[in-house]
């Protein structure tokens, strides 16, 4: 079977002489060709930016914890020195401005970094048997330009955005016109829209470069068919990337022309037409969610095999199903505006082509679930997240099969069930994906092991966290409460205070999270080089822990001729 | 790394200063973009164009010289350029495919019945009242000749390069050089005409962002076909080794494409059936 073909490869990448000219000091990290480097790199930027997220997202749950204002009134009271209704008005402001910005830092500066930009560029390479990837600068500078990029976003905080007195973009990660043109005269909204510009460019070039590498830097032997699923996840996802991007980018641009330059193209008192925003952005918005969610997949299958010692059952079908989704992902997109007044055909179209999803997607649930059929299953903590992660992305992915519905659709479009729907794929899916990465991979990139009671300890206080945050918004969505308020009636109170009780709770998972990892740097435990055992098959556990700067001076060859 | 023993053909590149500070480069742009738009000052625009072509003179420059130097461009990272072209295109069709989408949401959907408001805007008819269209068989058909002309003239030089006749090489591209600043200097002068501005209604603003993109596209491909004049002069590729080149032309055939569906679908198409003054 495909993955342990790789155990007989012959991997020869301990290669000392590749030490004489290691780049030293700040110009190694600055202007670095390294993949695994560029990778670090990555991971240390989104754990900077996934804190500055959360705790965004923790004012809005203190906010939220009881009916009535409580904190931003006194928030925009410090910002702007105001005070009564005045400061009452910002404050409003400041929350929509608070959820905007940690929808957009949480998508393009912590999920698809991690992901694409850490773990795809650290170990896809290495899985596929190639010393780096195809294009070295052009990875560096796609790292290299999420830093500007987050920085226009910070300064769109700070500057006018509706009015005086009422700074940063608020129209929601959407950013649908006309409230982020005429609705926001200041420049906040310019600061955000050249920063996802530059955050667009730098995935482009991630993708091409991930796309070069995987179709020509295989090592001898290793065909696309017998290629790891996390080396396919991240094939498909690039593809997505490299087709979506841009035209958000240029949808966004004719935002940025329509508020400065006088054009028409949303505005239907000049012949435009504010729904072609909507189009356009979804159709980038929906195959994001995919770009978001999709690596997530491969790197769950390789946990589940690992730790089940069993290669992944259906490998075929598990790969084709992640094309099949990143292929249907494209022409799903209006079922995000069944209520802008789409034509009864039109919906019926959306629906239908939203619902084939759940078979690819099912195809992978259920592949995972025959994977850990009859294996050895050890419940190290990398499984933990995984089957974490299949529970809750198949909880978020049931409710998407609901909100497909154009008819009950109707009724919870852009209420706290569409939140909680979203945050199951992707705040408990994609972001466990990730930790299930962290803590598979933490061997592998630093040489040390971590302690895996902190380990476990940090998976099940967050479990119990985010599960409390987000499975009563499915309660105070289906009993009306709307997204994106800053308050609400005194009939949500309960589910409100649970939520935000999981958010506290989460907070203390973080807290772990920092001390198990400070814990493994200071302990200092080898790791060995492969510290799973027999179930892990894939190239990377055949190198040191961590590996040599330049891996496979003489590439591996993939010998096994009976996959499948 | 150079001086490393490596068993493999793969260029493993050394350590570059070019993308960090592309990335300051393009924060100034940034800024600069909006600070002219926001009409506080143009010049941080210019600092920060300024520092993206330095920077990619510099960047680009590195990677020639590795071209030239026979060892890091082995077959397999020239099929790595080909590959990276190819998708950057794909991108770059993405981009236009944005612009089209919003040109033919005007064309198609300004009658529909829920768009009520838009139609009170631009009487519901296409082109939008009050707009004045360009005879499609006027310059934009003069254009299409000169860009399907500079489509032979550039595999006129591919197929002397082919043949090593460097002449032939120099005077194709040359040519094509050539045929891309008329062309360029012909929209200029179509758009000096325009019956129609940028701001101000829907058919203006599609028009100049999809045609006006496409002609960032054609300085753009002009000055890589220069690059690669340049380089040819120089005695640089052979029959067997021009990637550079070959990318410079696929890169100008994708904008000859483009214009193709431009000019069919908003010259022609858009303004069938309307009478036209010239």
């Amino acid at each position: 079977m495909t993955d342990t073909a790789h155990l007989q490869a012959h991997a020869t990448g301990h290669d000392s002489a590749s030490h004489a000219h290691t780049p030293t000091g700040w110009r190694r990290w600055v202007f670095s060709t390294n993949h695994k480097d560029i990778g670090l790199m990555y991971l240390v930027f989104t754990i900077f930016t996934g804190v500055v997220g959360g705790l965004l997202s923790g004012v809005m749950r203190m906010e939220l914890q009881e009916p009535g204002i409580q904190i931003f009134h006194g928030l925009a009271g410090m910002a702007y020195g105001m005070d009564g209704d005045a400061a009452l008005d910002a404050g409003k402001h400041m929350y929509n401005v608070f959820t905007t910005a940690h929808a957009l830092i949480m998508v393009f500066f912590v999920v698809m970094p991690a992901t694409m930009g850490g773990f795809a560029n650290y170990f896809a390479p290495l899985m596929i048997g190639a010393p780096d990837t195809a294009f070295p600068r052009i990875n560096n500078i796609a790292f290299w330009l999420l830093p500007p990029a987050f920085i226009l976003l910070v300064i769109s905080l700070f500057v006018e955005g509706v009015g005086p007195g009422a700074n940063g973009a608020g129209g929601g990660w959407t950013i649908y016109p006309p409230f982020a043109t005429t609705g926001h005269p200041g420049p906040a909204m310019d600061f955000v829209i050249l920063s996802l510009h530059i955050a667009g460019i730098s995935s482009i070039l991630g993708a091409i470069n991930l796309i070069t590498t995987i179709f020509n830097m295989r090592a001898p032997g290793m065909t696309l068919h017998k290629m790891p699923l996390f080396a396919w996840s991240v094939l498909v996802t690039a593809f997505l990337l490299l087709m979506a991007l841009p035209v958000l980018a240029g949808a966004i641009t004719m935002l940025l022309t329509d508020r400065n330059l006088g054009t028409a193209f949303f505005k239907p008192s000049e012949g435009g037409d504010p729904i072609l925003f909507q189009h356009l952005f979804w159709f980038f918005g929906h195959p994001e969610v995919y770009i978001m969610i999709l690596p997530g997949f491969g790197i769950i299958s390789h946990i589940v095999s690992t730790f089940s010692r069993k290669p992944i059952f259906g490998y075929m079908a598990m790969a084709y199903a992640m094309v099949a989704i990143g292929l249907v992902g494209f022409v799903v997109w209006a079922h995000h505006m069944f209520t802008t007044g789409l034509s009864l055909d039109v919906q019926r179209y959306f629906v239908a082509a939203t619902m084939v999803i759940a078979v690819p997607t099912g195809i992978k649930i259920f592949s995972w679930i025959a994977t850990m059929w009859g294996g050895s299953i050890t419940f190290k903590s990398p499984m933990l997240w995984a089957v974490g992660f299949i529970f809750l992305f198949t909880v978020g992915g049931v409710t998407g099969v609901v909100l497909a519905n154009a008819g009950a659709d109707r009724s919870l479009h852009d209420t706290y069930y569409v939140v909680a729907h979203f945050h199951y794929v992707l705040s408990l899916g994609a972001v466990f994906s990730i930790f299930a990465a962290w803590y598979y991979w933490y061997p592998k990139m630093f040489g040390y092991m971590y302690n895996e009671t902190l380990a476990k300890v940090h998976f099940w206080v967050m479990f119990v966290g985010v599960n409390l945050i987000f499975f009563p918004q499915h309660f105070l969505g289906l009993a009306g409460m709307p997204r994106r308020y800053i308050d609400y009636p005194d009939a949500f109170a309960l589910w409100n205070r649970v939520s935000s009780v999981g958010y506290y709770i989460t907070f203390v998972a973080m807290i772990v999270f920092f001390y198990a990892t400070w814990e493994a740097f200071k302990r200092k435990r080898p790791a060995g080089d492969s510290p799973w055992g027999v179930g892990a098959t894939t190239l990377e556990w055949t190198l040191s822990s961590p590996p040599p700067f330049h891996q496979f001076t003489t590439l591996p060859k993939i010998e096994s001729t009976n996959a499948h | 790394m150079a001086g490393i023993a490596k068993n493999h053909d793969y260029h493993m590149v050394e350590p570059s200063p070019w993308p960090f500070v592309m990335s300051v480069a393009v924060f100034l742009l940034a800024l600069g973009i909006i600070f002219w738009m926001r009409q506080w000052t143009p010049w941080m625009f210019f600092i920060g164009l300024t520092a993206v072509l330095y920077t990619m003179y510099a960047w680009w420059s590195d990677v020639i010289k590795e071209a030239n130097n026979g060892v890091d461009h082995t077959p397999v990272v020239q099929m790595h350029l080909r590959y990276g072209m190819i998708l950057f295109i794909t991108s770059e069709i993405f981009v236009f495919f944005g612009f089209f989408w919003a040109y033919f949401d005007g064309f198609f959907r300004l009658d529909d019945v829920e768009q009520y408001a838009r139609v009170a805007g631009t009487g519901g008819v296409w082109p939008p009242i009050g707009v004045e269209l360009f005879d499609p068989f006027h310059l934009p058909l003069f254009n299409t000749l000169l860009l399907l002309t500079s489509g032979t003239t550039v595999t006129w030089a591919h197929h002397a390069l082919l043949q090593n006749d460097r002449e032939g090489l120099k005077w194709g591209l040359a040519l094509t050089v050539l045929l891309g600043v008329v062309f360029t200097a012909v929209q200029a002068l179509e758009y000096s005409q325009a019956g129609f501005s940028f701001s101000g209604n829907i058919y203006g603003a599609t028009f100049f962002m999809a045609t006006g993109l496409h002609g960032f596209h054609v300085i753009i491909g002009t000055i890589f076909l220069a690059v690669c004049l340049l380089r040819a002069i120089r005695g640089e590729f052979t029959p067997e080794r021009h990637v550079g080149f070959e990318l410079a032309a696929w890169y100008w055939h994708f904008v000859d494409v483009v214009w193709i569906f431009l000019f069919a679908s908003i010259y022609v198409w858009g303004s069938w059936g309307v009478p036209l003054s010239h």
